[in-house]
């Protein structure tokens, strides 16, 4: 049933999703440069190897969307259109921060872009996109709620009891789990013996699916399906993605409880270079675009840090000033 | 122009009422509406009174994002205890966002907890647990102690664009008094003064406020002058009320239904001790539950919690006189 020629990626989404990717992968690789010089300081998670989940599922949601993710928030951010200086202005704690130096890497959000962001705590955000759905249907609109959240989540309470609200009024949200195989530090076979998340959900009747989540072009092609039925007002729908994280769970993880992938089987799994070798084979990239590419997001990183460098520490009062709503 | 109704029936017209001057008014819930003639369900409809499972973490979480989107969800959660399950939510979420958003979104919801069932119901529906909420920033506390503070607090609660825990007692729910018909506000953050006096400042929180009024009444007798100060709201708490009392009788009494370590009790005694300490003439008191989950059997329910005749020996004690024999 496959038609050859739809097959084919177009090149403009195609070169889309890369220079998301990379404006994901060179502004984590810059973040975990500046964690070791304590520019960056506080715990700081890294999403690289994980490129192609955030780019594949954000690059089709609407400034109206709402996305929701947890510690490893950076790249999902990035994907739903933060801008990388004020994101960077953040985690180095300045005035022009998203959040004035009051979140941090952990709490990133993004209002203006519809990035409901980050929660610290490991599953806390799933019933908040709920919340969000559900205002998007007493309104009457047709904007969705995502939430990303990792395999590690889906053994709390909290994930069950979320999924079954949101199956109970089958509210429009898209839970987008990025199954990397380890929850912190340890293997997914420490935490359950339900390999596969899409299967804890199968009993509510969640329309489910699990994909390449390395493959981007397979994470962008799945969550179509599910966003064009979420606009008509249905879900829950839950896509799983199985990803692999290549820094340890925290900047700074000495990793002692895993093995280090050979750099042949990293060239076979990472998001980016795969989608660059399928993008030389059907003639929508080359050689000079990618370097292009990179080199633009280098300078676009380069300009994230002067920026946050430039920017003021806020002044200390504002510490006790946003305690309440006024 | 006020009538008579139960303290129970003020807080149902409060939300009732703000239900109908405000369409972003949500009421979420167990067994909320258990019949089609259920006058919310009526009123309002079932898009905004929302029967839930037993599932509050996903209530809570729910309703925090549904108030990102301009909604103001009262969660009605019956027992306060049964909070505690949520604490990530209560205490971890829908506080902190905010300011960890540099004031990007606001949370107005409303947790409507009931609370110090001392009537039998034993170790896990009766404590008075608002102490525990007196550390998280961010966080409201309502506690009132009359009909008429009911209605006022929360309309004003609901008002409020901050999370606001809104304990009544239960003990307090058939007790009936003048409660004003139409709209009615009582600003959070401002104490009342049901009795006034000169000889010894009595501080009294929820049912407590009943029992130190009838302690006054028996001192009067004596011919001791007591002032009665129901705080009304926890967060924000009028220390200017207390203070200014207590400047003037130079003696303080806390009366508290809660365990005494931890206290909303130990914090107001340390509020004057350390900002009132020169208009004191003798030590503060604290007449609070013996620091024990509440036992079943009356006898030993009774011994655990103040009462009229402990608060009058606090009295006694702090005006010098002689300790009267149990």
């Amino acid at each position: 049933m496959t038609d050859p020629a739809a097959a084919r990626l177009d090149g403009d989404v195609g070169l889309g999703l890369l220079r998301t990717m990379w404006r994901i992968r060179l502004f984590e690789e810059r973040v975990g440069q500046l964690t070791r010089g304590d520019e960056v300081h506080g715990l700081v998670h890294l999403s690289i190897g994980q490129e192609g989940v955030a780019a594949g599922v954000c690059s089709q949601l609407r400034l109206d969307d709402v996305v929701y993710s947890g510690h490893r928030a950076h790249g999902h951010a990035i994907a739903k259109g933060a801008p990388l200086h004020r994101i960077m202005a953040e985690l180095m704690g300045r005035s022009d921060g998203l959040c004035q130096g009051l979140g941090g890497s952990m709490h990133l959000v993004d209002v203006e872009h519809g990035f409901l962001g980050a929660t610290g705590v490991v599953g806390g955000n799933v019933p908040l996109a709920l919340g969000s759905a559900l205002a998007g249907r007493l309104l009457g609109g047709d904007q969705v709620a995502v939430v990303f959240f990792g395999d590690g989540a889906v053994q709390g309470g909290i994930f069950i009891e979320s999924v079954n609200l949101a199956t109970l009024w089958r509210l429009p949200v898209i839970l987008v789990c990025e199954n990397n195989g380890f929850a912190e530090f340890t293997p997914r076979s420490a935490h359950t013996n339900v390999e596969r998340v899409s299967d804890v959900v199968a009993p509510y009747g969640v329309v489910r699916e699990t994909v390449d989540g390395n493959d981007v072009v397979a994470v962008r092609d799945a969550f179509a399906r599910f966003l064009e039925n979420a606009r008509e007002g249905e879900g829950p729908m839950l896509l799983e993605c199985l990803t692999h994280r290549l820094r340890g769970h925290y900047e700074g993880d000495p990793e002692r409880y895993r093995e280090a992938l050979a750099a042949e089987e990293w060239q076979q799994l990472d998001p980016i270079l795969r989608l660059q070798r399928r993008g030389v084979n059907e003639r929508w990239l080359d050689e000079e675009a990618t370097v292009r590419i990179e080199q633009g997001t280098r300078d676009e990183v380069d300009e994230a840090v002067r920026f946050g460098r430039e920017s003021p520490f806020p002044p200390v009062a504002l510490a006790t000033e946003l305690v309440y709503a006024s | 122009m006020a009538r008579e109704i139960p303290y129970i029936a003020a807080i149902g017209e409060a939300i009732h009422q703000e239900m109908e001057r405000d369409d972003t008014v949500l009421y979420f819930g167990q067994n909320l509406a258990t019949h089609d003639d259920d006058p919310f369900l009526q009123a309002f409809g079932s898009d905004r009174v929302r029967v839930t499972p037993i599932s509050e973490t996903a209530e809570i979480g729910m309703a925090i994002g549904a108030a990102f989107a301009g909604y103001r969800p009262v969660v009605q959660l019956y027992m306060a205890e049964f909070m505690l399950v949520a604490m990530d939510q209560v205490v971890n979420e829908a506080p902190r966002f905010h300011y960890m958003t540099g004031g990007q979104v606001k949370v107005p919801i409303v947790l409507q907890a009931g609370y110090g069932f001392t009537a039998g119901w034993a170790g896990q529906h009766t404590g008075s647990i608002y102490g525990m909420f007196l550390g998280v920033p961010g966080l409201k506390v309502a506690v009132p102690s009359t009909p008429a503070d009911a209605k006022g607090l929360m309309t004003a609660s609901i008002r409020d664009d901050n999370p606001v825990v809104f304990f009544h007692h239960y003990l307090l729910t058939l007790e009936h008094g003048d409660v004003p018909e139409g709209e009615h506000v009582v600003p959070l953050g401002e104490a009342a003064v049901p009795r006034e006096g000169t000889d010894v400042t009595i501080v009294a929180i929820g049912w407590m406020v009943g029992k130190a009024l009838a302690a006054a009444e028996q001192l009067a007798a004596e011919g001791v002058s007591a002032e009665v100060i129901d705080p009304r709201t926890l967060v924000p708490l009028d220390t200017a009320t207390i203070l200014d009392s207590v400047e003037k009788t130079g003696r303080l009494v806390v009366v508290d239904q809660s365990t005494r370590h931890g206290s909303a009790a130990a914090v107001i005694a340390a509020e004057v001790a350390s900002e009132g300490f020169s208009s004191l003439r003798a030590p503060i008191e604290l007449v609070t539950a013996l620091d024990a989950t509440i036992p079943y059997s009356e006898p030993m329910e009774a011994y655990l919690l103040p009462d009229e005749a402990k608060i009058v020996g606090a009295v006694q004690k702090v005006l010098g006189f002689a300790p009267v024999a149990a």
